[in-house]
């Protein structure tokens, strides 16, 4: 197949992701919607990779799959504590930056 | 090869039907399960593009583990189900909008020839018996041990940092209260005084 | 030691006094600061001395001494130094100056005992004798001017010195006022001289004067009247006068050094060291001539009809430095320079008796409740007649000799200068008119009822008031409260009175035509280059002189005496047939109200405007608050991208990150 297949699809997956992350307002919907991101970003490091013939993109794409796992922990623990201190779970009460 | 490129296909709706899943449903589980199935997805691409090792690790790590965890934490979560009412504001109607215009942009800058590097097959790759086949976990073990090795150990760094962070973020404070307890004492919850926590807490002092 | 050394320690004894007492008057017990000041002043006079003996050590030619402390600014042709001039004039002030200075000290060591701002009494007394110093001494424009400001500075301190008292700090700022417009014309005069003789140094400028400026030349006799106006406004002439009445808001000893010997005189000494340029201008000479002549008339008008007897004595002196202004203008440089030393001790000596009277009145200042204090206050009855008469030109008196050698000399110049003179001696007429009239109607007569209390033994008291309004006051700062001095009850005071008494009669004798000439020899090096130094009135002409102004003085007396003493009646009757006239002399001529409207009106009304329009409306409101509301809106308006959700947050990632890609599409197609 062409890697343009590969990377349109990457592509329309990166935008289902940002479209979520802004529509979403449980902000455990919204780290899915990152790992979304995260992931067509993979797809499209992975094909090129294929591109050219070297594994460095699949060595990148390994290093991002260790991060999102990172950050969903980080994440997680975070929407945990909100849900300790009885903080509602919803991005749009969480207004403190207003200025 | 029409197979491959059946499969493809399969595999391309498959992660784009779990990829709207996830943004769609309603329900946060509904949201992790349909991820799943958008990783397996993916993991078939990955394998389309001889990235085994690669395929093998997102079935295992990805799906495995982070979406497990991820299915603990919105089991004890409980998310609700948003209600259904529109949105307000013009977050409504951007985002998505602004989403398009990315996808748009990108797919033009694909297709059209605004990437003239973009070759149609790919390049040939190894496929030797006693070198590492491209894509195998020895290739990219060798990678990660000698042209990779500081990303690789600045992951693991990573790694223990979040493991930390996650363990300090979900610690029990003193003097606050839990939900589901309803005592300000952090410690073991008194044995049956009061009525069954709805959910098994984890705890961890530090 | 040099005289020029002398010359600094006259200006370091007062300057260190000042330091002194204003930086340690909290731990300076009593009236400790009082004789510090009195002993840095005496310290200054004794140094006056020694320059004055070591200045006569020098032959004749020798006797203009300059010497630089620091050079504040050097170019190629100009500099401007730190430097004192010690001549036979500056000397002869600093005399004057000192010794009058160090004996009103004494005099208020126990005059102002008692009042709660003693400490700062004395620092400013001191700090004003050290800016008069500076005055005379300075050997150039610059240190001139810099003293000049200093004594005008001085004059404000001392005039407001009871400043919650609203009519003393009035009377500070018009006097500050008017002596700011004379400061102004004394710097641009010193401006002009510059422009075009290069150098502000005296005896620079006076050696180039006539080759830098024809006779009359248009520049020069502008630069003279402006130091004629300079003059004026120190010296309370007309136009500038309306100060000096009112500034006898301030305690008596301050009337009596500042407003009576020493400032007011920086006018004349001002023209006399300026003479090189004045006999090169003589328009603006003749100026100065008729301006000090109308000034003498006028102030001596108003002296026989206002009641407040430190009034009195204030036009008294604006008349008698017309006299010396006069004198001065018409190169009668001894002779005004003679007059202006034996004013400042018979004029000291009134206002003390004068303040040793009010004193025993509790504060009252109106002549009209005073009378009868001869048996009260014996030796200040015998004091102040000593004055009066000297004031009046008695014969034999140190007035006498000093005021009609002026007037002798106005008639040996001839032409239109005789009638100068004429005038001259209507005004000693009017002078010793009204210097017995303050005579007879404090001392003589039936005593009133503080009299009658003092002679009994002790001060009446009265309420603390203002003299001028009548209102009550509080004595927080110290106006005369319950305490007051009469010099028959405080040695310091009569110590000081008495040496002045003594040499109002006898200092006549440095200037006796035909017989001493003492004065004139000793200042003659600095006018041997003036062009009338040769020419002098014959002993003659000056004896003449002499008999008719003793004649005119007596006769005045004897006319106070006839309306005072003898028919009682005849003062009121008189003021009734000219009510007219008495109203105006009365009112000063009504220079006050003509001033208040032709300046302080308009000047207030814009002031006014300025405040309610200009500031408030315009600058505070359109500039200030619209910069501010201008900034205010932006800032609400940035702020409102501020919404704290963060989804609108990630909508701008997303934003910024479409456009990015869009711009880079477009470049690179």
């Amino acid at each position: 197949m062409d890697i343009t297949w590969y990377l349109v699809l990457s592509a329309f997956i990166f935008a289902i992701g940002a479209a979520g992350v802004i529509s979403r307002r449980n902000p455990l919907v919204v780290l899915l919607c990152l790992e979304l991101m995260l992931n067509a970003g993979n797809l499209a490091l992975v094909a090129f990779s294929r591109m050219h013939g070297g594994e460095a993109g699949q060595v990148f794409a390994l290093i991002v799959m260790v991060i999102a796992a990172c950050e969903v922990v980080i994440g997680l623990g975070i929407i945990v504590a909100m849900y300790r201190n009885r903080l509602p779970i919803d991005i749009d009460e969480m207004s403190e930056l207003r200025g | 090869m029409w197979f491959e490129q059946v499969l493809f296909f399969v595999a391309g709706i498959g992660a784009l039907a779990g990829a709207l899943g996830v943004v769609l449903l309603q329900n946060p589980f509904y949201s992790v399960l349909s991820l799943v199935a958008h990783l397996l997805g993916l993991a078939v691409l990955f394998l389309l593009l001889n990235a085994e090792f690669l395929a093998a690790a997102q079935v295992v790590v990805y799906a495995g583990a982070v979406m497990v965890l991820y299915l603990f934490v919105v089991a004890y979560i409980g998310g609700a189900d948003e209600p259904l009412r529109p949105e307000s504001g013009g977050v409504a109607v951007f985002g998505p909008l602004f989403a398009v215009a990315i996808a748009v942009e990108l797919c033009i800058a694909f297709i059209s020839s605004g990437l003239q590097a973009l070759d149609t097959r790919g390049a040939d790759v190894a496929r030797a018996e006693n070198a590492d086949q491209f894509g195998s976990p020895g290739a990219i073990g060798e990678l990660l041990l000698t042209d990779f090795l500081l990303p690789f150990e600045a992951a693991s760094f990573l790694l223990l940092v979040a493991a930390v962070g996650a363990v300090v973020l979900a610690r029990r404070r003193r003097g606050l209260e839990e939900v589901g307890t309803g005592e300000a004492s952090p410690g073991g919850g008194p044995a049956g005084a009061r009525g069954e926590p709805p959910i098994e807490t984890l705890e961890v002092r530090i | 030691m040099s005289a020029t050394s002398y010359g600094w320690l006259v200006l370091a004894f007062p300057l260190a006094g000042t330091l002194i007492i204003s930086l340690g008057w909290r731990v300076l017990p009593g009236r400790l600061p009082g004789w510090i000041g009195t002993a840095a002043i005496l310290l200054a006079f004794l140094a006056s001395i020694g320059a004055l003996l070591d200045l006569l050590d020098h032959s004749e030619e020798e006797r203009q001494l300059v010497d630089s402390a620091w050079t504040y600014a050097a170019t190629a042709d100009f500099s401007a130094d730190l430097a004192i001039l010690v001549d036979p004039l500056s000397v002869f002030m600093c005399l004057v100056v000192s010794g009058v200075s160090f004996l009103i000290h004494l005099y208020s060591v126990a005059y102002m005992s008692g009042d709660g701002g003693y400490s700062r009494y004395f620092a400013y007394l001191n700090f004003f004798v050290f800016s008069m110093l500076l005055l005379v001494l300075a050997a150039n424009f610059v240190i001139l001017i810099i003293g000049w400001a200093f004594v005008g500075a001085a004059s404000y301190l001392l005039i407001s010195f009871w400043y919650r008292r609203v009519t003393a700090v009035r009377a500070g700022i018009k006097a500050f006022v008017i002596n700011v417009i004379g400061d102004v014309a004394l710097v641009v005069a010193a401006f002009l001289i510059l422009d075009n003789v290069s150098s502000l140094d005296f005896l620079t400028v006076f050696d180039g004067a006539g080759k830098a400026f024809g006779q009359n030349d248009g520049t020069l006799v502008a630069a003279c009247v402006l130091i004629l106006v300079g003059a004026f406004a120190k010296s309370a002439q007309l136009p500038l006068h309306t100060w000096l009445p009112d500034a006898m808001e301030g305690p008596t000893p301050v009337s009596a050094l500042i407003h009576a010997a020493t400032m007011v005189t920086a006018g004349v000494y001002l023209i006399v060291r300026m003479h090189p340029l004045f006999e090169i201008a003589p328009t603006a000479a003749d100026i100065g001539a008729i301006v000090g002549c109308a000034t003498l008339l006028f102030a001596a008008s108003v002296a026989i009809a206002v009641t407040d007897l430190k009034r009195v004595i204030a036009y008294s002196t604006i008349s008698q430095i017309g006299y010396m202004v006069m004198g001065a203008s018409i190169a009668a440089y001894g002779a005004g320079l003679f007059h202006l030393m034996t004013h400042a001790f018979f004029k000291a000596l009134l206002f003390m008796g004068a303040g040793s009277v009010i004193g025993a009145m509790a504060g009252i200042q109106d002549m009209d409740r005073m009378g009868g204090f001869r048996r009260a206050m014996p030796f200040t009855f015998i004091t102040f007649t000593i004055g009066a008469l000297a004031l009046g030109g008695f014969p034999l008196t140190a007035g006498f000799f000093s005021k009609d050698e002026i007037i002798a000399f106005a008639i040996h110049r001839g032409d239109w200068y005789v009638a100068l003179a004429i005038l001259a001696y209507i005004g000693a007429f009017l002078t010793a008119f009204y210097a017995f009239r303050m005579v007879f109607r404090v001392f003589l007569g039936e005593p009133v009822p503080e009299a009658r209390e003092l002679e009994s033994g002790h001060l009446a008291h009265g309420e603390p008031m203002n003299p001028m309004t009548g209102e009550l006051e509080d004595t927080d700062v110290g106006f005369p409260g319950p305490e007051h001095h009469v010099a028959e009850s405080e040695f310091p005071m009569k110590a000081a009175m008495g040496p002045l008494a003594l040499l109002a009669i006898v200092g006549g004798v440095v200037a006796i035509p035909g017989l001493t000439d003492i004065l004139e020899k000793f200042l003659e090096p600095t006018f041997a280059d003036s062009r009338f130094h040769d020419t002098a009135p014959t002993t003659g002409a000056e004896v003449w002189g002499l008999v008719a102004g003793g004649v005119i003085s007596v006769l005045g007396i004897g006319l106070a005496w006839w309306v005072y003493v003898r028919e009682p009646g005849t003062a009121a009757r008189v003021r009734e047939r000219f009510a007219w006239l008495h109203r105006f002399l009365v009112n000063k001529w009504y220079f006050d109200e003509l001033y208040e409207a032709m300046f302080v009106r308009p000047v207030t009304t814009f002031g006014g405007f300025g405040r309610r329009v200009i500031e408030t409306d315009f600058v505070q409101g359109t500039i200030v608050g619209g910069a501010t509301g201008i900034v205010r809106v932006g800032t609400s308006v940035a702020r409102a991208v501020q919404t704290g959700y963060l989804r609108v947050y990630a909508l701008f990632l997303l934003l910024g990150v479409a456009a990015l890609t869009l711009y880079f599409l477009i470049t690179s197609s």
